[in-house]
């Protein structure tokens, strides 16, 4: 059976809160917030990683919200290091104060990711909804100075996209080891706010010219990693390199999903205070429920792509059409491709939103430039 | 794209890479950002002898005559890719 011959987990990407500083419109986090106090205690996180290490987790990403708030922070990076993960954090650098990086360091922690929203105070803030961007800069260098890989992760769109070469004139001046250059996937509040988000075809194309140039010439000191839009491909991606195949993401609540925007699917929930992580893996519904081909109906299961492609994004097929059982939208062979084509000719419309730099230079707090947006709490309460 | 490792440079792991056993897989690992690489049984012996110490060449003799085979294009072709991958660090032998 296909159960009991099922590897384990590589990385587990723990979002140990969704309580962030920032509230940024493309946030993948779920709509619905956890609430603090419905949170993992301490002794649940250091049961998960004992579990996920047992299973083969070799990376254990610890991420938010801002991982930062958690109090036990450096305990439960100590904890995964102990285990003999390799250990991530990822963050908005907002209270990376020097003591707490140097117990982070302390504790075993490997590799830093800090995210960026812009090459510049004004709209970096604006995207993030707080003054954070100087923060950002500083902490960075922080990150290099304690001897830290430092990987910067910024979500392109709409509003930033024209920016990367500037925003790559930070990744060389920081001298940062890996650069993530990721379009926005519309999930969540990325969807919620996609028509401010989506970038024109034009902007895409500038960018990756930008983003050519600069892998070239840097190839020997940093790598960079450009995820495209899908809305702008032919076919979908392979979601998460299949369902249930090598990665694990545990919300602050204890749920266990396959992917960060599993959240959204009607499939019953599989949570670490009820169950032990092998059965949630080898055998919980979450997990089971498309991995491997036998799930796919047409286009896909007679599809010669169905290896490769994977049937796509269940998250994107539920979102889109309803069915999370549905060919992923962004295909060019699915039913539903006219979703995406229409939300693709809307970004493109001439008359549809200016892009970047149309902001209005200090154009003050959140939201004030983009009346539509859908505007992320901080915290649940 | 490789470029060459000189006999005399003397190989290490960069600070960020970890190697280690993955037990559930019954394999050696190389742990870095978000990467994971499998480790074949020669790769593991190679990175297992690079400590900063040895050069090169040692490496090569050590594992000659471990394998009784001439080794040195396959130490030099994987050190080549982990370099270009900034994965090892090679010092530049200036000990004469």
């Amino acid at each position: 059976m296909a159960e009991t011959t099922v590897d384990g987990p590589l990385g587990l990407l723990a979002e140990l809160t969704h309580a962030c500083p920032l509230s940024c419109s493309y946030c993948s986090n779920p709509l619905e917030l956890t609430k603090r106090s419905a949170e993992l205690a301490t002794a649940d996180w250091h049961r998960v990683l004992d579990e996920a290490a047992d299973l083969g987790v070799l990376q254990s990403h610890f991420s938010g919200g801002e991982p930062l708030l958690r109090r036990d922070l450096v305990e439960l990076v100590g904890h995964a290091s102990s285990l003999g993960m390799y250990t991530n954090l990822v963050t908005s650098a907002i209270g990376l104060s020097r003591p707490r990086a140097q117990a982070l360091r302390e504790a075993g922690l490997d590799h830093v990711q800090v995210s960026i929203q812009a090459d510049e105070p004004v709209l970096s803030d604006r995207l993030a909804g707080i003054s954070s961007f100087d923060k950002k800069i500083e902490a960075a260098r922080l990150v290099k100075e304690l001897g830290w890989p430092l990987t910067l992760n910024v979500v392109l769109h709409r509003q930033n996209i024209d920016r990367v070469e500037a925003i790559l004139g930070w990744v060389e001046e920081l001298g940062a080891d890996r650069v993530e250059l990721a379009n926005t996937q519309y999930y969540g509040w990325a969807l919620a706010n996609r028509s401010a988000l989506l970038p024109s075809r034009e902007q895409l194309e500038n960018a990756e010219k930008v983003t050519r140039a600069f892998r070239e010439r840097l190839r020997d000191r940093t790598d960079v990693i450009y995820v495209i839009p899908d809305y702008y491909s032919q076919y979908p991606k392979p979601c998460m390199g299949g369902w249930g195949d090598r990665q694990l993401v545990i919300g602050p609540e204890g749920n266990a999903w396959p992917c960060l925007s599993a959240h959204e699917l009607p499939l019953p929930k599989a949570n670490v205070r009820e169950h032990d992580l092998e059965w949630i893996w080898r055998s919980s519904p979450m997990f089971t429920a498309f991995r491997g081909t036998d799930w796919m109906s047409d286009p896909c299961r007679s599809c010669d792509r169905r290896e490769v492609d994977l049937g796509g994004c269940r998250c994107q097929a539920f979102q889109l059409t309803g069915d999370m059982t549905r060919t992923d939208p962004v295909c060019v062979l699915s039913p539903d491709r006219h979703i995406i084509d229409e939300a693709v000719a809307a970004a493109n419309d001439p008359a549809a939103a200016e892009p970047v730099g149309a902001v209005p230079v200090g154009s003050g707090p959140v939201g004030l430039g983009m009346p539509e947006l859908a505007v992320r709490p901080h915290r649940a309460d | 794209m490789t470029g060459t490792v000189p006999l005399t440079g003397r190989p290490a792991l960069a600070r960020f890479v970890k190697m280690r056993f993955d037990k559930a897989r019954d394999r050696q690992v190389l742990l870095g950002p978000e990467t994971v690489v499998t480790l074949n049984p020669t790769g593991a012996d190679i990175l297992g002898l690079c400590d900063g110490t040895r050069t090169v060449a040692d490496i090569v003799d050590e594992l000659g005559r471990r394998y009784d085979r001439v080794v040195d294009d396959e130490v030099t072709q994987f050190l080549a890719q982990l370099v270009a991958r900034r994965w090892i660090a090679i010092e530049e032998d200036t000990r004469g």
